[in-house]
């Protein structure tokens, strides 16, 4: 498709998962979102960088449905999803995680992640019978909690857990939904250096079971462990390549690298 | 810190047994009643408790939908009168059967939520509120312009509704173990419901509507199915409230009645359930008492509701559980 070749080299990819063609999105006069187009690969974990207000949850919001974009298309394994519903989109595989922690909190850990594994396990038009008492539901749950070191806190309920707990309950969630994309909103935002390593830890082993999209402010993680990065500024892809490329990217280092890097 | 935070938890699994005691109590005494009666003024206790058993039925609903749903309905009414209707005009038309006029009841109500869920549930929380409370009213002046069946002035139920031709209702205290039962099974089935998938999707909307949806729930459905299951619900009280009355009228839609179901809740304990027939019972048995001493019993019934809303948050059930140290629902 010609409309790669603007990019840095390594954008093309032959299996996408996820295809963004100029997405744009207004709010009011408001731009956020301005001619994004992007693609991602299957099992590539592809990282979305930027300041503060450059649009990458807005962007997010758009591929997981929660916003209706203003122009583009969205396109999913094949389909196109631009105005499908965001239930309908995670029924297809599309799995996020929020910036702002959003878990259920009067659910213990457990049934979090267990209504994730409900909802692609049969239908939930399901009257009688204890929902909480489905073994095959809950083992898979609890697998899922377990890949992220929750093993031993699926009673606790999520109001209760500590917020780095909480950030690993939200990835515990997309991960449980066995999606074919996940996308993750900042999944450090907010944890200590300690749980930021661990996480990372836990993100490399999901590496390659899941393609991702990672929104990420900590430029440690991201450089761990993205196969390749875009960098998001004022709603446009500034640049896109892998982690070597975009490091030594003069108008990365510009506008958003600075000295951080040097 | 978290650790004891989460030992104070307690997990649906050890509390059912204390849990249970509660409930098992309610319907022994209700069970009870008609014996207890036999020695007093019989035919008004009798109705009184029918009377607290029927808007048992439709509060439960209510609770179903807003204490697990977390849908403010302020039109619920409208279901309870929508089904007493189904049994007044049916038997205007000489049709008492019950085989007839229950189903009839439990589909117009149904039938009645599906048609303003849909409308309803595209908002959310205060227009929620508003826009129920207004299709509650329309049911209210429809009800009220329907001449042909007494319009303003309501009409008689002249006989109550009989199985196969047999006038089994007759008797006051067999209608009372009829109410009973039919609260026994709404109350069985709704425990069972919001226990089950579908159950445990509506409350996880209640608590995250956007969550929820992102894991592939399409919230609006699932809402608008226990909407229509609350609506028919509804209907059920209705029914039995047109054979409880021998009588409707379109007051039973009006939307005092459905704040009256919203206090019935708030006052029993939202979203527990039983808490509702608790809530029915307080709230009418307070309305007879206060009601025999003054006109003005709403004066004291007040402040008093206050009182609860603000130191027995989770309503009676919640100060039952407070003052046996047990920690209070959420």
């Amino acid at each position: 498709m010609d409309w790669s070749t603007e990019f840095v080299e390594g954008l093309a990819v032959a299996d996408p998962v996820l295809q963004l063609n100029d997405l744009h999105k207004n709010f009011g006069g408001l731009v956020v979102t301005d001619g994004v187009t992007l693609d991602i690969g299957f099992g590539e974990l592809h990282a979305v960088i930027g300041p503060n207000g450059a649009g990458k949850t807005t962007l997010i919001n758009q591929i997981s449905g929660l916003l209706a974009p203003t122009a583009g298309t969205i396109n999913f394994r094949g389909t196109d999803v631009t105005d499908l519903p965001a239930d309908k989109r995670a029924k297809l595989g599309l799995a996020r995680s929020f910036q702002i922690t959003s878990v259920l909190p009067r659910f213990s850990a457990l049934e979090n992640v267990a209504l994730a594994v409900q909802a692609r396990n049969q239908t939930s038009y399901r009257f009688f019978g204890r929902a909480d008492h489905e073994q095959p539901v809950n083992d898979a749950a609890n697998a899922a909690l377990a890949e992220v070191g929750l093993a031993d806190r699926g009673q606790t309920l999520a109001a209760h857990l500590s917020h780095g707990e909480k950030r690993s309950l939200e990835l515990a969630i997309a991960i449980a939904m066995e999606p074919k994309l996940l996308l993750l909103d900042e999944p450090m935002a907010g944890t200590g250096h300690e749980e930021s390593a661990r996480l990372v830890s836990v993100l490399k082993r999901l590496k390659g079971r899941f393609s991702m999209l990672l929104v990420e402010h900590d430029m440690t993680a991201v450089f761990a462990l993205a196969d390749r990065i875009s960098v998001l500024t004022y709603g446009r892809i500034l640049a896109s390549g892998t982690p070597d490329a975009v490091r030594a990217d003069p108008r990365v280092i510009a506008a958003y690298l600075g000295e951080e890097m040097e | 810190m978290t650790q004891t935070l989460a030992a104070s938890s307690v997990l649906p699994s050890q509390q059912t047994d204390r849990a249970n005691a509660l409930p098992v109590a309610i319907f022994l005494i209700l069970a009870l009643v008609p014996f207890g009666a036999a020695f007093g003024p019989e035919s008004y206790v009798l109705g009184l408790f029918t009377r607290v058993m029927v808007f048992a039925v439709a509060a439960l609903a209510l609770d179903f939908i807003c204490g697990y749903g977390g849908l403010v309905s302020f039109g619920h009414a409208a279901f309870v009168g929508i089904g007493a209707y189904a049994v007044g005009i049916i038997g205007a038309h000489g049709v008492t059967e019950m085989l007839v006029s229950l189903p009839v009841a439990l589909l117009a109500g149904a039938i009645f939520a599906y048609l303003t869920g849909t409308v309803c549930l595209r908002t959310k929380s205060v227009y929620f509120i508003m826009i129920t409370l207004a299709f509650g009213q329309m049911a209210y002046f429809i009800a009220g312009s329907l001449a042909p069946y007494g319009g303003d002035d309501g009409l008689t139920v002249r006989l109550r509704s009989t199985l196969l031709g047999f006038p089994i209702l007759q008797n006051d205290r067999t209608f009372y173990y009829f109410v009973l039962l039919s609260l026994l099974v709404v109350y069985f089935a709704f425990r069972t419901i919001v226990y089950s998938r579908f159950g445990r999707v509506l409350r996880g909307a209640r608590e995250n509507a956007t969550r929820m949806a992102t894991l592939g729930f399409d919230v609006f459905s699932f809402q608008r199915v226990g909407y229509v299951i609350a609506g028919a619900v509804g209907g059920l009280s209705g029914f039995l409230l047109a054979n409880a009355t021998e009588f409707v009228s379109p007051a039973y839609m009006s939307w005092q009645r459905s704040g009256e179901l919203i206090i019935m809740i708030l006052l029993g304990g939202l979203g527990t359930l039983h808490g509702a027939i608790v809530g029915a019972a307080a709230y009418l048995l307070i309305e007879e008492t206060l009601g025999g001493i003054t006109e003005q019993w709403k004066l004291i019934f007040g402040p008093l509701l206050v009182l609860i809303v603000l130191f027995a948050r989770g309503g009676l059930l919640g100060l039952v559980d407070r003052i046996r140290g047990r920690p209070g629902r959420g």
